[in-house]
């Protein structure tokens, strides 16, 4: 599997990261690079194994219905970039 | 009749399926200990959590998972007792972590089944693929400035559950059925209050079109509608434009798309350049979710009776009719204060009275069954007073207004105002004598054969005893006097 | 001179009132003033929350308060967030951002009475093995090269290892997601232990790879590393992968001695290009455990060459997600647009530095439709594999002894050009962080050109007890006393 630079543009559009098009041939080159370095792993016979998630080998504990956090309004809104009284603000969405 | 839509050459027949986002009742959210009341300031309800803050890490809520496990007992579903959680990637300035944490490949409820009543009487079963937990974004408000939008993060992981049906409906009817009994059953397990306004029960809404006997073709979701009249609308809208898309030799693209409820339309909501790759995979922050079978066992024990138990049981139990049985039991509380009027009682009467005047009361006060001017204690005392006949049944439509306007007992009104039934013959045959001398041309006419006449006199009778004369006892008296 | 006491040494000083917390951290606060300008191992110097905290601390000793790490001075890696105090994780995109809260592994050493002197230099987001990446410039090694090029203390905990190399501090805390705290410090001549994941609690640490992230201590002792995890481990509910056991006495470990341990050796880690010096100092290292009383048995776990790529695949896919709340909207830095896909392309274009944004694409990729299958949930599998080697290999042995990794410091700008080549300083080390067991670097020697190596102890999950007991007979018989060329009190 290789990327091409408009795979490239497509993932980088996907991931919401600005791509100049001179770049996204350097940046194939680079992928391309570490996914070939990664195929190795199609040598590796996975026929029947489960995959593994996580490291910790536990069942999910559960929270009671406790309300135990909010109410900081000006904590959660204190390192916006921009906001508007008690809102975020963003550059307006049309949908 | 199935439902079709007439084309230029021939029927179209509609497949339909519903993913019903319905807000879980919990106090706090499904990874976060942030409330979740409705109508709190706004992103007052955040905690850093749910604003995706660096480090911050999800719990689940233990409630969240019995509300969606109890619903899934109550769709009669198989209870998944290992799922598990994963992410859906995608950036919205209301998604704050750029990922919904939702159960995609591995959800807690499996398949299970909704009965709905349609309007000829007949009924269907309507599948349920599967009902998933999953997080609510936040709100974006787009109409507060000209360049910016704002953001509020209250509704930002409160937990949904995600009832998606299989493409069983075939009409907007059976949709806005489907819907309906959807909420009726949510709000009777108490798992979701079902209050489409408010936004806490939201429908995406499936459609597609064929020809009879064919596959399936191509499906549009039309997302996020909040009125049942809005899924039916947004179905017919929607199921039109598809057959005119077919039948000018297009063809439907798989999207997503909106209704405008303002001009009875849909339109698209993506462009297709920017279609969705939702990169799911499991959420590395949390674990398998493994429920305890006993624990399971215990919540279906605490289920409350479901509706369609309880028509069943009224119809047997009461003697009601499957309609007014349907009728009674779509609301929990409304079951409820009918079998308070019922106990004891003249079932069939106390299901009429709820029907008729006291739904009419209701209606006209603008009230709802919660803040009903009259208890079902107070209706059950009224119908006591018919049954032991201290008052008729006109007198009693009159006593049930007053209870309506002044909250009185029923006991009370018939003392102050002298409503109770006149049994004394004495007073009765006075009566009778008085009509009888004032309107000795209409005897006359009644001897003469014209025997409907009889009427006349009970009204008059009944008039003159300012409507409290036991009927019967009017009836034998005038009888006795007109033929002796 | 206060600085080159060891953690163990500054407490019982303290205790005696040999001196005091003011003292302490006055000597450390010095050397950061004197040495970090050269070596730039800190982003952010608290110095006056530093000596308001060894005041309380003298006031608490002074009423004879006794907590394990009262008055004692530590460097934070710039990953964990500290509340009132910027934390950055080695980002532009976080350059302003002040968490309102403390991490819990934090607030675990607050409460044990420790002393912050600020916030440790790091590999941007974590994502690096040379401290190259590091939106605040890099970090220097204080171990010097005969050829005089500044060296790199390795990544990602590059600032902390440095800092506790140089005498800057006592010790520090670090993040080990591939080998970020083992690679470094072996790098930089110093001990640093990864222990089992669950057992420090991952809340208000920013997040890199979440099933692999996993926090621990930094320090010139084994013993030290004890004292540190023992206040850092500790069961937290608000992480749902913590795990609720209880945290041993670590320190009382580390006097266990190697007595009858089995001692595995896996043979896969042996290979053609590994140096003859670290070969050697491998035997070495076997030779010290046979002769203190284990026995050494030769062990296989297979799929170690696949270590690093399946690496390569979970740590960017998770990454991947786990950065894309660095939006420009509700903290951080922004660059503006004209409208918020825009925005939100410049903010994360401008905000990240380039292998942050490579690891982005990388892991966007691997997770897209039709690519899921092929890598991400073939990686899963082969991370199955892997924790099943180590499971067997438990069967047999106690604990394994590896080297930390296949080379001393380079250079910095070596290696730069190839990411590949980068990726291949964590070989030894990423293993241990896909089946999730613990991993201590402990330095056993120099090589030729003077600079310091690490063994590398594996154990079994939440058995760090015999980590340190082996990583602790290893620090005694190698005697380790080199110092490097930089630091506290050796005028520049
Ligand atoms: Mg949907
Ligand atoms: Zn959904």
């Amino acid at each position: 599997m290789s990327l091409d630079p408009a795979t490239v543009r497509r993932i980088a559009r996907l991931a919401r990261i600005h791509v100049e098009d001179a770049e996204a041939a350097q940046l194939a080159g680079e992928l391309n690079g570490i996914l070939a370095w990664i195929e190795q792993l199609n040598e590796v016979d996975v026929e029947g194994i489960d995959p593994l998630t996580g490291a910790a080998q536990m069942a999910m504990r559960l929270r009671p219905d406790v309300v135990t956090d909010g109410g900081i309004p000006e904590l959660v809104l204190g390192n916006a970039p921009d906001r508007a009284g008690a809102f975020y603000s963003v550059p307006k969405v049309v949908e | 009749m199935s439902y079709v839509i007439e084309g230029r050459d021939g029927p179209w027949e509609l497949v339909i399926g519903l993913e019903v986002h319905a807000q879980v009742i919990s106090k706090s959210k499904l990874f976060s200990g942030a409330a979740t009341e409705f109508g709190a300031e706004p992103n007052t309800q955040v905690s850093f959590v749910d604003a995706a803050f660096p480090g911050m890490l999800p719990v689940i809520n233990q409630e969240c998972v019995a509300q969606a496990v109890r619903t899934g007992l109550g769709l009669g579903a198989q209870i998944n007792l290992v799922s598990r959680f994963d992410r859906k990637n995608y950036f919205y300035a209301d998604l704050p972590a750029g990922y919904q944490i939702s159960q995609y490949a591995h959800p807690v409820v499996g398949a299970g089944s909704v009965e709905v009543e349609l309007a000829d009487g007949s009924t269907k079963r309507i599948g349920v693929t599967r009902l998933h937990l999953e997080q609510d974004a936040g709100k974006s408000l787009h109409d507060q400035h000209p360049t910016k939008s704002y953001i509020d993060l209250n509704r930002s992981g409160v937990a949904l559950m995600e009832i998606v049906s299989e493409p069983d409906l075939r009409s907007p009817e059976e949709a806005g059925a489907y819907l309906r009994k959807m909420r009726t059953i949510l709000r009777y397990l108490g798992t979701c209050d079902g209050n489409m306004e408010e936004g806490s029960m939201r429908a995406d809404v499936n459609v597609s079109v064929r020809r009879h006997g064919e596959p399936f073709r191509t499906r549009c979701e039309v997302k996020n509608v909040n009125s049942v009249r809005f899924v039916m609308q947004a179905i017919e809208a929607e199921a039109a434009r598809q057959v005119e898309v077919w039948e000018s030799g297009g063809t439907v693209e798989q999207e997503t798309r909106l209704f405008d409820p303002s001009r009875g339309e849909t339109r698209s909501l993506r462009s297709k350049e920017d279609a969705h790759d939702y990169r799911y995979f499991p959420d590395p922050d949390l674990l398998p979710l493994v429920l305890d079978e006993a624990w399971v066992a215990g919540l279906r024990a605490g289920l409350p009776e479901l509706p369609d138990a309880k028509r069943a049981r009224f119809v047997v139990e009461h003697g009601l009719s499957p309609y007014d049985a349907a009728v009674l039991v779509a609301d929990q509380e409304t079951a409820a204060f009918y079998e308070t009027v019922a106990a004891g009682r003249d079932a069939k009467l106390a299901a009429n009275w709820m029907m008729g005047d006291f739904f009419a009361a209701l209606n006209r006060t603008g009230r709802s069954i919660g803040d009903s001017p009259v208890s079902a204690a107070a209706l059950g005392q009224l119908l006591d007073l018919l049954a032991d006949r201290t008052i008729n049944g006109r007198i009693a439509k009159e006593v049930f207004e007053a209870m309506v306007d002044t909250g009185e007992a029923p006991g009370s009104i018939v003392e102050s105002k002298g409503l109770r039934q006149v049994t004394d013959t004495g007073a009765i045959d006075q009566a009778v004598d008085a009509v009888l001398t004032a309107n000795p041309d209409k005897l006359a006419e009644y001897r003469g054969g014209k025997d409907k006449l009889f009427g006349f006199f009970v009204g008059q009778v009944m008039k003159a005893m300012a409507g409290k004369g036991n009927p019967a006892l009017v009836n034998e008296a005038l009888k006795q006097r007109l033929s002796a | 001179m206060l600085n080159d006491l060891s953690l163990v040494e500054a407490r019982d000083g303290l205790r005696r009132r040999d001196f005091t917390a003011i003292e302490l951290t006055d000597a450390h606060l010095a050397a950061v003033a004197a040495l970090n300008p050269r070596l730039n191992a800190f982003i952010t110097v608290s110095a006056k929350a530093a000596r308001a905290q060894a005041a309380e601390a003298d006031a608490r000793l002074a009423a004879g308060e006794d907590r394990p790490l009262l008055g004692l001075p530590l460097a934070i890696k710039d990953l964990f967030c500290t509340e009132g105090v910027r934390t950055t994780a080695g980002s532009r995109i976080l350059e302003p951002f002040v968490p309102a809260y403390e991490s819990t592994v934090t607030a675990n050493l607050l409460r044990d009475g420790a002393v912050f002197l600020g916030k440790a230099n790091l590999d941007e987001f974590a994502m690096g093995s040379s401290n190259m990446t590091s939106a605040f410039g890099p970090v220097q090694n204080p171990w010097t090269r005969a050829d005089g090029a500044a060296l790199v203390p390795g990544g990602s905990s590059g600032g902390s290892c440095a800092a506790v190399a140089a005498r800057m501090a006592l010790g520090a805390t670090a993040t080990d997601t591939g080998g970020s705290i083992r690679q470094p410090a072996s790098f930089c001549g110093i001990v640093g232990m990864k222990p089992t994941y669950g057992r420090c609690s991952r809340w208000g640490i920013v997040a890199f790879a979440s099933s692999l992230d996993q926090a621990g201590p930094v320090a010139r002792t084994v013993e030290d590393c004890a004292v540190l995890l023992g206040s850092m481990a500790r069961f937290d509910p608000k992480d749902s992968t913590s795990a609720d056991r209880p945290v041993p006495d670590f320190a009382a470990a580390c006097r266990r001695g190697v007595q009858g341990l089995r001692i595995g050796v896996p043979r896969e880690y042996r290979n053609d290009n590994m140096p003859a010096e670290i070969e050697a100092l491998w035997q070495q290292g076997l030779a010290w455990l046979r002769d203190a009383g284990a026995e050494i048995v030769d062990v296989s776990l297979p799929h170690t060459k696949y270590g690093l790529a399946t690496y390569y695949i979970v740590a960017p896919a998770e990454a991947s997600s786990n950065l894309a709340r660095y939006d420009g909207v509700r903290f951080g830095r922004r660059v503006d647009g004209n409208d918020l896909l825009e925005m939100y392309e410049r903010t994360r274009a401008e905000g990240f530095g380039a292998e942050v944004r490579r690891r982005i694409m990388i892991g966007t990729y691997v997770l897209s439709a039709g690519y899921y299958d092929a890598y991400y949930l073939r990686a899963q599998k082969v991370r199955a594999l892997i924790l099943r080697d180590f499971t067997d290999a438990y069967a047999q042995v106690d604990a394994l002894l590896t080297p930390t990794t296949p080379s001393a410091a380079f250079a910095q700008g070596e290696k730069m050009d190839d990411p590949v080549a980068m990726y291949l300083n964590d070989i030894f080390t990423v293993p241990a962080n896909m089946a999730g067991v613990p991993g201590l670097s402990v330095p056993a020697g120099l090589n030729g050109q003077g600079l310091p190596l690490g063994l590398q102890v594996l154990g079994r999950p939440f058995d760090e007890e015999t980590v340190f007991a082996v990583g602790a007979v290893l620090e005694r018989a190698a005697a380790f006393h080199h110092l490097p060329a930089i630091r506290a009190g050796v005028p520049a």
